[in-house]
This record gives C-alpha cells, structure tokens and sequence, in this order.
C-alpha cells in the first residue's frame, strides 16, 4: 500500500505518543490524564487488571471512543482520531481479543476485505494474493490465503488478524490479549512473529493481564491501575514481583496455600461418555473419569476439543449419545436423560465458561441473575409469587460474602466487570452447598486480585470435601489449583498427570496431541 | 466498558424520547397537512379536541384503545419470550368465533355465565389459534415471524368462508350474524354508569376495557412476580441461559404464545360481544398490526401499553374528526399521518437515542 502524507514520520519521535488522556462514562472515571510513549520499533507491554482502563485507552487511540480530553501523537505529529478509519489512516491497526473475520471466506478474502481496491475483484486479486505472499514470507506468518477462515484453528486465523492489519499498512500494531485463545505452542509463535514485526521496524502494543508474556517479549511496559497511569518500565529492570504489584497496589500472593487433599467416596462418575454437536459432530468420544470427594481435578485442553460439550453434559445441557453419569445416587444416561433442574437437585451446581451468555443474563438485574437455575426453589418465592425483597436480601449476601462490586443488586448484569460477574456466579453456585461442582473457565477475563478470591473459594470449597470438575485452558490455574490433571485432546482424554509431575512443556505436548 | 456508553437515564428513556418522537411525528404529519393546504396548527387543535375535548370524544378514544391494549400486551407479552407475534390480527378474528359460538349458542344462559363462557371462549380460540405458529417455532424451527405472517390469511379465509356459508343470518346479504340476544351482549359503560346514577355519553365504549384494566394489571404480575413470568423471561433474553437454568426453551415458545393469543383474543370481546353485539366480517380491521406498534412504543411494560393505546387511540378518534372537520383531509390522509405516528414512535423509535446520549453526556459534563 501507498504510504500516505500523514504516514511520513520523524525517525527519532515515538512512534505513538498520548499526552493527558482524560475520558469518563457518566460517573466512572475510566481515564485519568495518561501519559503513554511508544518508541518505534518497540513491543510495549501495557498491564493492568480488568478495569483499570487499559481497553478504554486503546479504544481512544483505535477511534472506538473520542476523549473528553488530551492529546495523540503519531510519529511525532498530532493527529485526530475520531473513528478507526481516522488510526488506519494514521498507520495504527487493532487485532481483537475477538477475531473480526468472516469464517465462510477464505483467508485472501477476509485480507482485501474493505480495501478491494475497486467494484471489480478480478483485476485486484492477483496482486493482493502477491503481495499476501511477499507478508507472509517476510514475517513468517504463514497462512494458505485460499484456506477458509471457519475451518483453520485459532492459532493461525489471529496469523489472518495480523496479516490483515499489515496488509493495510499497519506501522503500529494493538493486539489486545492476543494469547487467551492459544496453546502454550501458539502463543511461542505468536511471539516469533512479534519479534520479527519488531526486527522490521514496526511497533506493537501488547495488551495483556499476562506477567509472563510481558517478561518474555516486550521492550517496556506500562502498568496502569484504576485509570491511572502508575508507572513505567523497562522490562529489562523490572520483575514481575514488582509489575503485579503495581497493577494490584500492594503485593502479589504467588503461592496458594493448598493443604494435602482429603480424597472421600467417588461423587461424580462419567462411563463412556460420547457427545454430539449441534451439527452432529461427535464432541466427547468415550470418556471415562471419576472425581472424588474433596479433591479438584483439572481437565487441560486448548479450547475447542471437546471441554465445553463435555461440560454441558454433564450439565444437563446437552443430550448424552452413550455412556453415563452417575451424581447423587442417580445415573443419567441417553435412555435416562436429565436436565440442568434435576441435576441442580442432586447436588450438581455449575459455573459455565461463558458467563455472559449462559451464567447470568446481561439484560437482566443482578438480583434476578442470582436465582438463575433456582428460580423454582420454594425459598424465592411467596406462595405463586416471587418473594423479591427476599431475593433483593439474598443477593445482597451474596454480593457481600463474594466481594461483588458494586453491591447493587439491582443493577443490570452487564454492567458489572467481567470478574464481578464471575463473582456473582460463583456465589450463587457455590453458597447452594453442592456435593458437586463443575467449573469452566473460572477466572478468564478476571482481573489478578479477582482470580486470587476465587482460586481461594475453589480451594476452600474443596477442603470443605466437595468434589469439583474444573476446566481451564490457562494452564496456570490448572497446575496452581488441581490435585489430578486430565489433558483433553479431540474429544478424548489422553493423559492424566499429578501437578507435581507435570511440567508445561509436556502438558503442552499432551494438549496439542502430540504425545 | 463499553457497555456504559449507551446508558440513558431511565426517565430519558421511557419519557423524553417517546415525547420526542411523537414531536417528530407531529411535525412530518403537519407538513402532509400544509401540502393539502390546510392549516396543521387548526388540524392539531381538531384532533385533540376531537379525542380529549367531549365525552363522547374521550368514549371514543377509549374504546378504540380497548383493542389495542388486548394487541399491544398480547405483542409485548411474546416479545419477552423472545417472539415477534405478527399474528394478533388472526388470532383476534380466530377468538371472534370463539365469542360469537358462545354468544349465539349459549344465549339460554344468564349473562353471569355468559360472561366467563364468552371470555373463555375468546382466550381459547385466540391461544389455540397462537399455539399452531408457536408450536411450529417451539418444535420445527420454523420462524414466528413468517407464520404467523401466514396464519392471519389463513384466517381471513376461514372467517369469511364461515360467515359467508354457516353463520350467516340467512335471507340477508352481508357476510355476519344475528344480533345476539341483550344477555349475551357486554353492557356498554354509558348503561353501567346509567345504573349507578351518572351520566355519560353514549359510545361504543363497553365492559370490555375494564376487563383490559384488569389484564394489564395481570400481564405485569405474570411477567414480573411469578417463576412462569422470570422463566418466560429468561428464554426471551437468553435461550442459552433458560437450559443452563433447565427451563426446556420450547415450552414457554409455546404457553408464550398461547397467553399471547388469549389476549389478542380480547379485541373479539371488545368488538363482538361489546361493540357491534354480532360477529361480522374483517372486525380486528388492523388492530392486531396496530398492536405492534403500542408494544413498540410502550416498550413491552403494560403501563407503556396503556399508554400508547390511549395515544394511538386518540389519534383513530381524533383522526375520524379531522376528516369531519377537514374536508380536504381524507380518511386516506389521516390513515397516512397515523402511519407516520407508527413510523417515528414504533420503527424509528431509538433514531434519536444517540443524539439524546450525545446531548445528556455534554450536559452532565459541563455540570
């Protein structure tokens, strides 16, 4: 692509510079005058926790948001960032911790996707697939450009998310939590291809909640905490001791505490267990595991092989089409199905990884989430009414108890923080006193002190000698909080390990079914 | 975070934007009215008059909002199963029958026992009428929307293939029944209130809004003080959620849409049994369309539907004026500035909601 006048840039200015950025949504101060320099030809970490106002930032500099006040420069020159057309034009690319791609196109045409350089295709395609390829090569990004999208693995279509930001001309590259979705494989190349991107004098924003990922890539980071900027480093002089502190304001617990677990009688069993899809893709194939009393047992796994249908079977969510599940004296099976309500009453409750959609409904008031699943218990209700000033009380408890803020139980679901929502979900699950506990993806898109409370909860509810199912693709949490790990692999479990005895890289292997 | 962006407060939202949107409406309509040459202020001044100025004007309004409460909460109440209920003008026509079976049949009985009888049988054949598409949404997939799009024709056909060949008064030309008889028939209000010793105009007005009283106060319980209403709810937000929670989705498609049709089924009692006092052809006459609009505008709560009603009932009963008044304003015309009014307040209805956040966002900042 041509680089246009505005592109020119002085060598020596940062290559993206925010002075004073103030920006508040009605009473919530998200951006408190932040300074942020970028250097070019730097990856510049920039951490926080949820909240702290790191999306709000970089949704300033993508044009998502206008400031209420401040400054950005680019390559030294103010500019004007009113919409994102305006940071294209500018050089400045975004990739989405959620791809914007089209799944039904192919990899070329999700690339030349609002710059198809004319009405007609035909006379642009050959050069645009030229010059993918020149990209491709020069950043080892490598990607077959008549692949469609829908069918590659999440790896390579975030390699489709760069190869289209650079295709445009990206000079300075924003990729928010770009290793959520990827295997511990993904993400190491993900940063090979960072540090080529680097090599070649492009800049990159890296946002993330990831110490790690900050330590082992990024030139200099930028710590902010409640709005505020609170610090800046270069990640040569800094540890991670010293990040996480800054970003929570006061020290970091690293290690949890677990005392030896105090293993009972088996409460969940699963025998055989095969699941389909909607599409009738066959998710779960013959799975068998047990998990005891008082112990938590951690399935590993890149996401998309077969956890989540696993889950909502066992949940009651999803029709089993062989083996069965034995809970609470009952076993369910294709010929005996159960839904989530009767599961519910044999002692099974449920934290689903996707919190939004299914855990809790955003449009609704927390005090009406916080019954979701026990909307039927006698104890919600006054005769054929629901009792809501009883309900309004109940979640205030809950709110108290599981450090929900704010403590609003009116307010809509939506409006809390990823890991308030969580919080309120865990509540409501865990205070019902289960004998069993499935948990998906407990702490993604919580905020460090928020995965602290809720690791201690999960820790707690297992001392108490309940049995719990969790499933995680941050391998951290899985070695962190697990008393026996089962790695997952297209829909089959292909290894079991003790934490003690596993170390990433050949969990990593496991999970990416190369062992 | 970006959640908060479009935070409205809430009397902006269910106060100052409608407000704003009849304005908008009302200032489109006044320039259809100075193209024909009339003065729009006048016509304003006319049709307000003609709804709110006289007893029998207010009798009138209330009247023609009877049937729209019965469609508006009979919209809104699938709305917040997640259904989009095209079908209330059908339903509606389907429960005339329902009405008129009663009426005609039953008329031995004395009108305490009509009254439930015929009620029940307007519920009954509007919710079993409503249950066909539900049932084919709930179990088939196959999109409310269409058929219940399909199903108001195939009611067309229907009742006029009934009136025209069984139920027709024989040796009479037009397509409807007998009169029922006087105990078969819904007091009309200026007779009720006649019997208490106060008097009122005389207008089609009858017991038939008080019964919608009594079913918006029903609607609003259901929806929101009963575990039926919260699961309903539940699989209109969230379908994900309801089986997460174990509420089996297809369940409340179908009891959604059967509540849905019962209360459309209240336009037949309204005009059958109140009104006209005979079943006759093509009665709904567009209410159950209308009906979207109310729900639209009241936003789904049974206060806002009554609301809306008692506005789009006013503008059918000031509109009949205006054509009165105006002789250069045709009915054709008064239909057009209603469709105006459906326009700006029903499918434009949150165009002016960035701006309002835009203006409010400034005017707290410079606070």
């Amino acid at each position: 692509m041509v680089a246009s006048p505005a592109r020119q840039r002085d060598a020596t200015a940062p290559a993206v510079e925010l002075r004073g950025i103030d920006k508040r949504f009605g009473t919530v101060h998200a951006n408190r005058s932040v300074d942020l320099v970028v250097q070019r030809g730097h990856i510049h970490g920039l951490i926080g926790e949820n909240g702290a106002g790191k999306s709000t930032l970089m949704s300033i500099l993508y044009g998502f948001y206008t400031a209420d006040s401040g400054d950005i420069l680019v390559g030294g020159k103010e500019v004007r960032i009113a919409e994102s057309r305006d940071a294209i034009a500018a050089g400045i690319e975004m990739v989405h911790q959620h791809f914007m791609l089209v799944d039904p196109m192919t990899v070329l045409e999700n690339v030349i996707l609002g710059v198809e350089g004319g009405a007609l295709l035909r006379r642009h395609v050959p050069k645009a697939r030229e010059e993918l390829r020149r990209i491709s090569a020069e950043y080892g990004l490598n990607v077959d450009p008549d692949a469609v999208v829908g069918d590659l693995p999440v790896g390579a279509q975030q390699r489709v998310e760069i190869l289209k930001a650079l295709y445009r001309g990206a000079e300075i590259l924003i990729l928010d939590e770009p290793t959520g979705v990827l295997t511990p494989q993904e993400a190491t190349d993900l940063f090979r291809v960072l540090a080529a991107l680097r090599a070649q004098g492009k800049t990159v924003i890296l946002v993330t909640h990831k110490l790690r990922e900050i330590m082992a890539i990024t030139d200099r980071v930028s710590v902010m905490r409640a709005g505020q900027m609170v610090g800046h480093r270069d990640t040569a002089d800094t540890s991670r001791e010293e990040l996480g502190e800054l970003m929570i304001g006061r020290k970091l617990a690293t290690r949890l505490d677990k005392a030896p677990a105090n293993i009972g009688a088996v409460a969940l069993e699963v025998r055989g267990l095969s699941v389909r899809d909607i599409q009738g893709v066959q998710r779960v194939k013959d799975v068998s595991f047990a998990v005891r009393a008082g112990e938590i047992v951690g399935i590993a796994g890149v996401s998309g092989n077969g956890q989540t249908e696993l889950m909502e079977a066992l949940a009651g969510m999803r029709r089993l089409e062989a083996g069965s599940v034995t809970v609470g004296g009952a076993t369910v099976s294709a010929e005996h199905p159960a839904f989530a309500d009767r599961l519910r009453k044999l002692g099974m409750a449920h934290v689903p990884e996707d919190r939004l959609r299914t855990g809790l409904v955003p449009a609704f008031a927390a005090r009406e989430s916080a019954i979701l699943g026990y909307q039927d218990d006698p104890m919600y209700s006054r005769g054929p009414l629901l009792d809501w000033p009883g309900i309004d009380r109940h979640t205030q408890g809950l709110m108290e108890k599981y450090e929900v803020k704010p403590p609003i139980s009116r307010l809509r679901g939506a409006l809390f923080s990823g890991g308030n929502q969580q919080k309120l979900i865990m509540a409501r699950e865990m205070e019902r006193d289960p004998t069993v506990l499935l948990v998906g993806q407990p702490t993604r898109g919580v905020d460090i002190g928020g995965i602290d409370f809720i690791h201690r909860r999960l820790i707690a509810m297992r001392d108490r000698g309940k049995a719990i199912l969790l499933v995680s693709v941050e391998l951290d949490e899985i070695l962190r909080l697990s008393d026996r790990i089962l790695v997952m692999f297209d829909g089959r479990l292909v290894g079991e390990l003790l934490p003690e005895n596993a170390d990433e890289r050949q969990l990593g292997l496991l999970m990416a079914g190369a062992a | 975070m970006s959640g908060t962006a479009l935070r409205l407060p809430w009397w902006a939202d269910y106060i100052l934007l409608p407000l704003l949107n009849l304005l908008l409406a009302l200032l489109a309509a006044g320039l259809v009215v100075v193209a024909t040459g009339e003065n729009p202020l006048d016509a304003v001044v006319t049709m307000v008059n003609g709804a709110f100025g006289s007893g029998e004007g207010i009798g009138y309004t209330l009247y023609y909002a009877t049937d729209m409460i019965y469609t508006g909460l009979a919209v809104a109440v699938a709305f917040h199963c997640g259904l989009f209920n095209i079908g209330a003008e059908g339903q509606a026509y389907i429960a005339g029958l329902g009405v008129a079976l009663v009426c005609l049949y039953l008329d031995f009985l004395p009108f305490w026992l009509v009254l439930p009888l015929a009620i029940a049988g307007a519920a009954l054949f509007g919710a079993g009428y409503a249950a066909i598409p539900g049932w084919l949404q709930a179990k088939r997939g196959s999109h409310i929307v269409i058929t219940t799009i399909m199903t108001n024709f195939i009611a067309y056909a229907a009742m006029e293939y009934i009136l025209v060949n069984v139920l027709i008064k024989p040796g009479q030309m037009s397509p409807e029944t007998r009169y029922f008889a006087p105990n078969a028939v819904l007091p009309k209000m200026d007779a009720m209130f006649a019997a208490i010793g106060v008097d009122i105009a005389a207008t089609p007005l009858n017991l038939a809004f008080v019964v919608a009283l009594l079913c918006i106060a029903l609607v609003w319980v259901l929806i929101w003080h009963t575990r039926w209403g919260y699961s309903l709810r539940v699989v209109g937000a969230s379908p994900r959620a309801a089986v997460y929670a174990g509420i089996a989705p297809a369940g409340r498609v179908i009891q959604a849409m059967l509540l849905s049709g019962a209360l459309a089924g209240g336009v037949a009692l309204n005009e059958v049994m109140g009104a006209q006092g005979k079943l006759l052809i093509n009665f709904p006459s567009g209410y159950g369309f209308t009906g979207i609009a109310v729900a639209l505008m009241g936003r789904n709560h049974p206060l806002g539907v009554l609301i809306a009603a008692i506005l789009f009932g006013a503008l059918y009963q000031g509109g009949a004026e205006l054509t009165f008044d105006m002789p250069a304003i045709s009915p054709y015309l008064v239909v057009a500035l209603q469709g105006l009014v459906i326009l700006f307040t029903g499918g434009l209805a949150t165009m002016l909601r960035p701006a309002l956040v835009r203006a409010l966002r400034i005017g707290a900042g410079a606070r």
